[in-house]
């Protein structure tokens, strides 16, 4: 691994962001117009649009990092680009901080703008700090982002990596505790909700977000989030493979 | 021979893809600063044995020693260059971005950009998005990005397909030069008429490698002055070694 081929790697990525300003303006763009469209739903019930909309600040980066990801990762698996880097000095962890960098940045831009409008306009409440909720939504893009990785080595086309995002991502969302706390849930979607990586982030929003004073359980929160990504990444590195078939 | 003065030594190399083998027990050796064609059709197995060479590919047995290493060895990343047959850049970037950031990984600069640039002949068209480029444009860009650093050993996988004539015939005398200064290349062909540029020829069918020889020796073993029939007469005559027919399996 060497820091030059890390921050050319990320370069390189935020480079093809660059080039792609549709795609850069959809990220930026639609997490705060779906915040804006829950707050004229939720209009009247102000409980109900701060118990859903504040966490979902933090959220978005990771949905939307996964997604790239994934897409991302996959062409450089079937363009070749991926094997010529395979044959070049850079080590797997270059390609994977290098994205890792270039992701964190595009969403700590995505989680101000979101949360800037969440909390400065829309009226949401952090009660510890709107930035505590922008630093972990920049954690949890990491997060999608290394699930992303990994999931990638699982699709051979884009029509399947597009997939993986109701496959993997809404059975998370569903059961994080955004829409239904998880205690009122039956038995074993509980138990399989202390399974899943955005439990942890939703949860850790949960707490930065509402007025009782944060604990251990934020913290041990916070670290199941750096443990799932760490174990993404560990788990994607496997599948960047020097020598294949 | 000096013992390491091989650049690449290949023996009894098997390989299977897709539950078919590819490459039947295959040996041969290139040596240091030569320009080595490897020449046969499409899907003999050219390709395999290139990746092979540069150590993405499986193998079920045999040896590749590469600059006297194993093949796929880390240190041998900064020591052999390889370009695909399907151009392996990012199309959504621009040339030059493409450039700088290969350049970057093997530690090259401005210089070697710039020179690379134009032996390919893309020189001024930096600011072009690659995928926006013909594809052979983009098999230029992709071999530029393979002579930023003057690897020892460049391995290259059909690099002058579908290129205009005068061009490819500038690309062929920029391999010799790169040859002349010392570098080994093992470069892939389908088009015969590519074979008399080369030190020396591999020709390959179905897996097996037919002969290796100087164009000149290929010449005067078969009586054909033409390369193309002299290939043809080669493969007819391992046939008749091999007794009737056995290509179908």
């Amino acid at each position: 691994m060497s820091s030059r081929a890390t921050f050319a790697t990320a370069r390189r990525v935020l480079w093809q962001i660059r080039h792609d300003p549709r795609t850069v303006v959809l990220l930026l763009v639609v997490p705060t117009g779906l915040l804006v469209l829950l707050y004229f739903i939720f209009e009247g019930r102000p409980g109900t649009f701060q118990r859903i909309g504040a966490p979902l600040c933090g959220l978005f980066p990771f949905i939307v990092m996964f997604m790239v990801t994934s897409i991302a990762m996959l062409r450089e698996r079937t363009t070749g680009t991926l094997e010529r880097l395979m044959t070049l000095p850079l080590g797997k962890a270059d390609i994977l901080l290098g994205y890792g960098i270039a992701f964190g940045l595009l969403a700590a831009v995505q989680a101000t703008i979101v949360c800037t409008v969440g909390f400065a306009v829309l009226g949401l409440h952090a009660a510890h700090g709107a930035w505590l909720v922008g630093l972990l939504a920049i954690g949890n893009a990491l997060l999608g982002m290394a699930l992303g990785l990994f999931a990638s080595a699982f699709a051979r086309t884009e029509f399947q990596a597009v997939q993986f995002m109701p496959a993997l991502i809404f059975p998370q969302l569903l059961l994080c505790g955004l829409f239904v706390p998880r205690d009122q849930m039956a038995g074993w979607l509980h138990a399989i909700s202390w399974l899943m990586p955005l439990t942890y982030a939703y949860e850790a929003l949960a707490h930065a977000t509402a007025p009782a004073p944060l604990g251990a359980a934020t913290a041990a929160e916070v670290l199941a989030i750096a443990g799932f990504t760490l174990a993404a990444l560990g788990l994607g590195a496997l599948t960047l493979r020097r020598r294949t078939a | 021979m000096v013992a390491g003065a091989a650049a690449l030594t290949v023996g009894e190399l098997r390989v299977r893809r897709g539950g078919r083998e590819v490459l039947h027990g295959l040996s041969l050796e290139v040596a240091r600063g030569s320009l080595t064609g490897l020449l046969g059709p499409s899907g003999c197995g050219k390709s395999t044995l290139m990746r092979a060479i540069v150590g993405v590919q499986i193998v079920d047995s045999g040896t590749v020693t590469v600059l006297g290493r194993p093949a796929g060895s880390r240190e041998l990343r900064s020591r052999v260059g390889y370009v695909t047959q399907a151009p392996s850049v990012y199309g959504d970037i621009t040339v030059g971005e493409n450039l700088h950031y290969f350049a970057a990984l093997v530690g090259a600069g401005g210089e070697q950009i710039s020179r690379a640039t134009a032996t390919v002949g893309l020189g001024g068209r930096e600011h072009e998005l690659v995928g926006s480029l013909s594809g052979g444009e983009r098999s230029r860009v992709s071999l530029a990005t393979a002579l930023l650093n003057r690897p020892e050993l460049l391995v290259l996988d059909e690099p002058t397909v579908g290129l205009d004539p005068l061009l490819r015939s500038e690309l062929w005398a920029a391999f010799r030069e790169l040859a002349r200064q010392g570098t080994t290349l093992l470069i892939s062909s389908h088009v015969m008429d590519e074979a008399g540029e080369c030190d020396r020829l591999l020709l390959m069918r179905d897996g097996e490698l037919l002969s290796q020889s100087t164009p000149e020796e290929l010449r005067g073993s078969t009586g054909e002055r033409d390369l193309s029939r002299a290939f043809l007469s080669v493969i007819r005559s391992a046939r008749s070694a091999d007794g009737p027919d056995t290509d179908a399996t």
